[in-house]
């Protein structure tokens, strides 16, 4: 496949930034995007051009560390993956293929893709844990079972990988979806209720201070999710949190 | 230096115990004067921040990629071992601390193996009260599978994504810390080099990824828990950003080296398609509880296969060859990791592979999907003659189990595993060797530790599946936190460690000197241009099968690779700024000093064991004909290497190891 690449290019955070054209020649249709981008990056080397700088990690959809909105999409055309495991053979011979960074108030953009996504760590640290020590001392895992119902929704909202798509999917930038989700883990865990309150209005106050925007319930945000995280985990977190608030 | 192993006196049940309860310990007033750095983020290095910093001391994390949810312990699929018995299946610490040690290959410490068995349980414990949603049973209950190399249902999990939930466990024990100042976590940044004043490691130098920054970093003791180093191969199942340069930096300033060449080659990777390719990726081992593993018997099928006019679900039972249960009828498909790759190369080797390349087996899910729709259909009192819906049921069961390995092997082969069998190939996965430690999980470099797969310690020379997540957290929750308090009570009146000395200024300039060298050197290759070569020598010659000739053709190889290396390397950008070719070339410079070193254990070590396996040494007769033959009365050790500038100069010290509660015996699975 032969291809024409418009990227965003931003040599820092304080450069304006532009979209610049390449062509690739030769793309095998079993290479995985990201392999297309090491192709032209390593054309780009051997013509002494600096090379389009993207996160990346694993390779494997788990990591969360790639990003990406290609053809206006965050994790391109493809459903329930993320960009590294989207291949080239949901692409054409010829085609012309936009990309540019997750953008959003509170993903600044450091370098051409990649943003900085530090946000959602300060919004863990306002009160994404359990408060129990990690000494080991404490009951055995089967003194309180849990109904598998309950353990498998926890599961299915900690599944999420925190790549940000759901926010750059967002017309308002809204990171409700993330936020839900681990929200909703420790919700629907006996561990997690005891701190149910202060978790909740905590994580909602980091997530406003960052600059996230507020849910309209468009729903583009459960679209894009690489890992399919429902949106009844907006719903469970706002009754969380409207419980938590009449609390006080 | 002569090893000393510090492994406690007394019987094996008790050393850990009694250990405890005489080592020294440190006041809460005075640990709030200790700093401690860890590097690496992910399940070790994860749990041991938080643990640390949650018993007073200050702790400085370090990882390289945005956030240490990221570190790849997160991809871990299949499960955690815990010695609970829930099953009531005859397991307990002694078995698991048996089948480790007999996993191995009887080439690890029997005594750190004992500890990691003994803390085992409580990890499961730790887990749940954090919040981690393993699998539950409809009572209630933790569900276990099985892994490869036991008898007994001892693995936890949650779905095929155990790695990531445990690690987002210890990433929010983690976050606990950070929010209330006691860690201070440095995301992007690179540690580039260990620092030593007096003989103690007292710091680190780092480089800020994103500015290009270079920073000198101080602190009581310092912890490395940088993972694996599979990536020597190119293609592995790493991340793309996972390296060896932690453990090779701490390498080159004292600390040894262990088993460099013991190397696991995961069974059950898809395989390669082409020369493109950035990495490869796992299916699990726990695919291997209902996957049943084949080649056809005869050629004219594997042509037809190949050329696509058989599909493989058309050839009739008693044409395939279901060669694990063939050849070792007591584990069948659950034969460990090394056994099950040695016996798919073998297949493949023969002519049997299945695809255009003649590299892959399958792996095969019907039976599976015909019992558990058969079992659903009975307990729903529904038709269990009806093909169609026992078909649908069973498959529903599969992907409850197993739903994102398939998805993720749909996406990338473009094929329904569902419906036609797997493809599978084995790849590199995990790295047994590493930076030797003592039971306190020190280095020979004093103050400076080592935890999880950066070092040698518990898997000897095969790890057995599900047993790297429970050796993470071992060693990061449970272990490191006693015995590092131990060492750092002899600090308590050091006061803070100032970065202005002249050991800190020398590793800063060393660290600059080689940034500064890449980024002038206008070289005619990229820094993938050479690592791929690395990659290609180490699978040819120091693969899956090793023999004299194709060793020593290695070491020649690779010194000819990174000479080149070192004239020709061409890094575009500058220092200064956010650099990936950069951060690469480093990377790649440390990995051609390792494989070097690789290869030269591999000579070195003249018998097969687990992943080590030599072509010289098979057993030639009886019923194991064809099997790895070990050596004890030669190789019983574990080989240490001392750095003395070139790889080739390197030298071997030996730690004996003893089995004073396990018999030695020949490994077998039949």
């Amino acid at each position: 496949m032969n291809l024409t690449l418009k990227i965003w290019r931003q040599k820092n955070a304080s450069d304006k930034g532009s979209m610049v054209d390449y062509k690739v020649s030769d793309i095998s249709p079993d290479m995985s995007f990201l392999e297309m981008l090491d192709v032209l990056n390593e054309q780009l080397i051997n013509k002494d051009e600096e090379p389009v700088a993207f996160d990346h990690d694993c390779r494997e959809g788990i990591c969360g560390m790639c990003s990406l909105y290609i053809n206006g999409e965050a994790h391109g055309p493809d459903r329930g993956v993320t960009t590294c495991q989207l291949h080239m053979r949901m692409f054409k011979d010829g085609d012309t293929i936009t990309i540019e960074p997750f953008r959003a108030t509170a993903f600044p953009v450091v370098k051409d893709l990649i943003v900085d996504r530090s946000s959602f760590d300060r919004i863990q640290h306002a009160g994404g844990f359990i408060s129990v020590n990690t000494s080991g001392n404490t009951i055995d895992a089967n003194a309180t079972p849990i109904n598998k119902e309950d353990a498998d929704d926890a599961f299915s909202a900690a599944t999420c990988i925190g790549c940000g798509a759901c926010v750059a999917s967002c017309k308002n930038s809204s990171a409700m979806l993330f936020v839900g989700a681990k929200v909703s883990q420790f919700a629907l865990l006996p561990q997690g209720k005891i701190e149910a309150t202060d978790r909740v209005l905590n994580m909602v106050k980091q997530m406003d201070d960052e600059g996230f925007g507020n849910c309209t319930n468009t729903g583009a945000c459960e679209v894009e999710c690489p890992k399919g995280i429902s949106l009844e985990n907006i719903a469970r977190m706002n009754r969380e949190y409207l419980g938590a608030s009449l609390k006080g | 230096m002569a090893l000393d192993s510090k492994i406690p006196q007394g019987p094996i049940k008790d050393k850990w115990t009694d250990y405890k309860n005489h080592i020294d310990l440190v006041n809460p007033a005075n640990k709030r004067n200790i700093d401690v750095i860890i590097v690496g983020t992910g399940l070790a290095g994860g749990s041991a921040a938080a643990t640390l910093a949650e018993l007073g001391y200050n702790v400085k994390a370090f990882c390289f990629q945005d956030s240490p949810r990221r570190a790849h312990s997160i991809a871990a699929q299949g499960g955690i071992n815990a010695a609970k018995n829930y099953q009531g299946d005859g397991d307990s610490t002694y078995r698991l601390f048996y089948d480790t040690v007999k996993g191995g290959d009887y080439r690890s410490r029997e005594a750190n193996v004992y500890r990691l068995a003994e803390v085992s349980a409580n990890i499961i414990d730790q887990c749940v009260a954090q919040g981690v949603p393993f699998a539950r049973e409809y009572g209630g209950l933790l569900d276990n599978r099985s892994f490869g190399g036991v008898l007994v249902s001892r693995t936890f999990y949650a779905a095929g994504q155990t790695g990531q939930q445990l690690l987002l466990g210890a990433y929010s024990a983690m976050n606990r810390q950070i929010g209330r100042g006691k860690i201070k976590m440095y995301n992007r940044h690179e540690m580039l080099d260990v620092v030593k004043v007096d003989g103690k490691a007292r710091g680190i130098i780092t480089r800020n990824l994103i500015t290009g920054e270079v920073e000198r970093h101080s602190a009581h003791a310092v912890v490395l828990g940088t993972g694996g180093y599979g990536n020597v191969f190119f293609l592995s199942t790493n991340a793309m950003g996972s390296n060896v340069t932690a453990g090779w930096k701490a390498h080159k300033k004292g600390a040894y080296f262990a088993n460099p060449c013991y190397t696991q080659i995961h069974p059950t990777c898809i395989p390669v398609s082409g020369d493109h390719q950035s990495k490869l990726t796992l299916m699990s081992e726990s695919l291997r509880n209902d996957g049943r593993i084949w080649v056809p018997k005869h050629m004219k099928d594997v042509e037809a296969i190949k050329s696509g006019a058989l599909k493989p679900r058309e050839l009739a039972e008693d044409d395939r060859d279901y060669y694990l249960e063939r050849r070792y009828p007591a584990f069948g498909n659950l034969v460990p990791r090394d056994v099950a790759s040695r016996a798919a190369k073998e297949r493949c080797d023969a002519g049997f592979g299945v695809n255009a390349t003649g590299e892959a087996v399958f792996l095969d899910f019907a039976s599976a999907i015909q019992r558990y729709g058969k079992e659903t259909a009975h307990v729903k009192g529904l038709d269990e003659n009806d093909a169609a819906l026992v078909k649908k049921l069973g498959q529903e069961v599969i992907k409850n189990k197993y739903g994102n390995l398939f998805q993720m092997y749909e996406k990338i082969v473009d094929q329904d595993p569902y419906n036609t069998p797997m493809m599978i190939y084995p790849a590199v996965h995990y790295t047994m060797g590493g930076v030797w430690v003592d039971y306190n999980l020190m280095t020979t470099v004093p103050g400076l530790y080592c935890i999880g797969e950066a070092n040698f310690s518990d898997h000897g020379a095969n790890r057995l599946g599900a047993s790297a997540l429970m050796q993470g957290l071992a060693d990061g929750y449970f272990v490191l936190p006693y015995t590092i308090g131990d060492y750092l009570s002899h600090d308590i009146r050091t006061g803070p460690i100032s970065t202005d000395s002249k050991e800190f200024e020398e590793a800063e300039n060393d660290v600059r000197k080689q940034l500064e060298f890449f980024v002038t050197n206008k070289g005619s290759h990229s820094v993938d241009y050479f690592h791929k070569k690395l990659g290609k020598i180490m699978w040819n010659k120091v693969g899956m099968s090793r023999n004299v000739k194709g060793l020593t053709e290695a070491i020649a190889e690779i010194k000819a690779l990174r000479e080149e290396f070192w004239k020709e390397v061409k890094v575009p950008g500058t220092n200064e700024e956010y650099n990936e070719e950069l951060a690469k070339a480093g990377r790649v410079a440390d990995f051609l000093e390792l494989g070097e070193l690789f290869a030269k254990d591999a000579l070195n070590r003249e018998e097969s064991c687990g992943g080590h396996f030599r072509e010289d040494a098979v057993e030639l007769d009886g019923e194991q004909k064809g099997e790895a033959k070990r050596n004890d009365e030669d190789f019983a050790y574990v080989s240490a290497w001392e750095y003395k500038g070139e790889p080739s100069d390197a030298v071997l010290h030996k730690e004996e190891l003893e089995f004073k509660d396990i018999e030695l015996k020949q490994r077998s699975y039949k």
